[in-house]
């Protein structure tokens, strides 16, 4: 836990769960960043519908404990990675929502000036680097910011995010290997949400228990349930303590569910709906942080209601304002290209190319 | 100036740079306790210790990945491939994050590092370890490719590559480690994306890199002995390419043959002479011609092996050919 958080936990009243006590301050910012990634991604997903945002777009409804339970164990300082299905995570990092949102639509004040999109998030102020489109690109690259971080000895973490897709691509376990060689500070994370686009974890998985997949490299992994916001904070602050403090590398898998389809695109039919209302109606994160807070009398329900209306005000907000951006500048195509522009980057003088 | 081979150039250069920036190491297999499988990293565990110079696991994806993630950090990695053949490997952490990662992130995150290792055909060592792939890499916008001929331009360029802000492609030659040049004692660098003119003559321009510019000059020799004069032009970086330089050449010449270690499809030739072509065209008198390496898997048998490779006679007759036509 930082200290930020021991802090805050000290001086007000909260809630203990397994020994572990959490200020009310605390439980309300986990629970509104959780309620804000839900509602930002519900108003991606209708304007992807009214085609505002194009291409691909994975949304991570379900799936929001992962990323702030992790956010909240980590430091500002440490380092995160992640895939594509990555609105959540830069959301959970603090990054600016309407940049989140202007990204989505293409527009000049996204927050990678509108040349990422959906899978390409960055926001190198709050150390999140990415945002990969490709399949377990992120961990070799995860790996070198840990590297940097035992090269200088500056004390950060790496949090490396992959699915249970990314788990069977060769360079996990090539970085898996240098990680543990060489004790570097990594924590990788396997958001388990099931299915590898439309393929189910044991169609493509012989080991389908993926905490286990570091053994054979020593990595110490344990699973934790993905959908419980407070257990997903408590076991990510033993695992990046571990990493810290020089034991190496080490493996978390969060068991969790997506509502939504692997992509726009997708409608979902190799799970049945039963299935998924199991998932929604009984293990809800927010659903579930709710009743916890409610029960310890720290909130009602007539409070989430009203913080529910106005989170989604604010998204609205959001979205209006993101929508109300220029589109990028056509001097945007060529920069950024090279650190300094180079000559055969560009169209010939005459305007050819 | 001392006269040193090829290797001590690259080593001088990366034990220069070293000394002077506490930001840059280097990576690779055998680059450590081995001394480099070529010898390049020669005595630099010792000076340096195993922090600055690091033995990798047989993973050339995972370390070349993790050359892109500790740039974007903020370090300068050099990442040796023994050979580029072993690149192939890696070539998603080349394309799709070293190259992108400046442009995805709007500018955010630079990746400051040099891909270095031997590229071409050595010698007898069959189809997987002899190939020329600087095409597939200067295709890719955000990527710069440096291929130096001498260890002058070696040790010079490789120190430039590695202060560069961008992820640099450096190509070497396994059958050029052991070529002497003469090096200045004292600190010098070459910028990226100059030429230079490594022999004058108004009958022809050749242009070539690499390995390739010591078979072009000796058939620069050849042509004189036949009153041909040629020039000999090396880009020394394919990207950016020196285009002026070139074109210049070219437009005192008005003829021009591209020689190059690689595959015709697509080449390195193809590029320079397209760019003739649009910039250049009321120059030439003749058509470009490209001589190249032989469009099969290089084979073993040394007979065959030797024709699969560009040699000094076809590109003497390729010049020939050229000077002939009116």
């Amino acid at each position: 836990m930082s200290a930020k958080l021991k802090a805050a936990a000290k001086q007000a009243t909260g809630l203990t769960h397994e020994g572990r006590a959490y200020s009310t301050d605390i439980l309300n910012s986990m629970h509104d960043q959780m309620l804000l990634i839900r509602r930002f991604e519900e108003k991606a997903g209708q304007l992807y519908g009214l085609k505002k945002i194009g291409g691909f777009c994975h949304l991570c409804n379900g799936q929001e404990a992962v990323p702030v339970g992790v956010s909240n164990a980590m430091q500002d300082s440490d380092y995160m990675l992640t895939g594509y299905r990555d609105h959540g995570h830069i959301l959970a990092r603090g990054a600016d929502p309407t940049a989140i949102m202007a990204e989505l639509l293409g527009r000049s004040g996204g927050i990678v000036k509108g040349k990422g999109g959906s899978m390409h998030m960055f926001d190198i102020d709050r150390n999140f680097a990415g945002g990969n489109g490709i399949v377990a690109e992120q961990v070799p690259v995860g790996l070198g910011f840990g590297f940097a971080s035992w090269y200088r000895e500056d004390g950060r973490v790496t949090l490396c995010f992959m699915g249970d897709g990314a788990i069977n691509q060769g360079a996990v376990y090539e970085a898996f290997n240098m990680a543990a060689l060489w004790k570097l500070p990594v924590v990788f994370v396997v958001e388990n949400n099931q299915y590898a686009m439309g393929t189910a974890l044991d169609r493509a998985s012989a080991e389908t228990h993926l905490f286990k997949r570091g053994i054979s490299f020593k990595i110490p992994g344990i699973q934790i349930d993905g959908m419980d916001v407070l257990e997903v904070e408590r076991q990510m602050s033993e695992a990046i303590a571990h990493a810290r403090t020089g034991k190496g590398p080490f493996l978390v898998e969060a068991i969790t569910y997506r509502y939504r389809g692997h992509s726009m695109s997708d409608p979902a039919t190799y799970r049945s709906r039963e299935e998924v209302e199991e998932w929604r109606a009984g293990r809800d994160p927010i659903a579930r942080l709710q009743a916890m807070m409610v029960k310890a009398k720290l909130a009602t329900e007539d409070e989430f209601k009203q913080r529910d209306r106005d989170i989604k005000k604010k998204v609205a907000e959001i979205s209006k304002a993101a929508e109300a951006m220029s589109l990028p500048d056509a001097s945007e195509l060529y920069a950024d290209v090279y650190h300094d522009p180079i000559a055969s980057a560009y169209p010939y003088p005459d305007g050819s190319n | 100036m001392s006269k040193i081979t090829f290797r001590e150039a690259l080593n001088q250069a990366m034990c220069e740079e070293i000394e002077r920036d506490s930001n840059v190491f280097l990576m690779g297999e055998e680059v450590a306790e081995y001394n480099g499988a070529y010898k390049v990293s020669q005595g630099m565990l010792d000076k340096f210790g195993p922090k600055r110079v690091i033995d990798t696991p047989i993973t050339e994806l995972g370390f070349a990945g993790l050359g892109v993630g500790a740039a974007m950090a903020g370090l300068r990695p050099i990442i040796e491939f023994m050979t580029w053949n072993f690149a192939i490997l890696a070539m998603d952490q080349i394309v799709n994050a070293a190259a992108k990662m400046l442009y995805m992130s709007g500018g955010q995150y630079h990746v400051p590092m040099v891909f270095r290792g031997a590229g071409g055909a050595a010698a007898r060592v069959g189809a997987q370890h002899s190939q020329s792939l600087e095409n597939w890499v200067a295709n890719v916008p955000g990527l710069k490719v440096v291929m130096p001929s001498t260890p002058y331009d070696a040790k010079g360029l490789l120190k430039s590559s590695i202060r560069d802000n961008d992820p640099v492609i450096f190509i070497e030659n396994e059958i050029c480690y052991g070529d002497i040049g003469e090096v200045p004692d004292t600190e010098y660098t070459i910028p990226l994306g100059k030429a230079e003119i490594k022999r004058t003559g108004s009958d022809i321009t050749i242009v070539a890199h690499s390995r390739m510019v010591s078979f072009a000059l000796s058939a620069a020799e050849a042509l004189a002995q036949l009153g041909i004069e040629a020039e000999v032009v090396d880009p020394r970086t394919i990207k950016p390419l020196d285009e002026a330089t070139i074109l210049a050449s070219v437009a005192k010449t008005n003829r021009a043959i591209t020689v190059e270690e690689g595959w015709r499809f697509s080449g390195i030739g193809a590029e320079i002479s397209a760019r003739i072509m649009e910039k250049g065209f009321d120059d030439l008198d003749a058509p470009v011609i490209r001589v190249t390496g032989k469009e099969v898997p290089m084979p073993y048998a040394e007979n065959l092996e030797l024709m699969t490779l560009p040699n000094v006679s076809e590109i003497v007759e390729a010049a020939r050919v050229v000077c002939s036509r009116a």
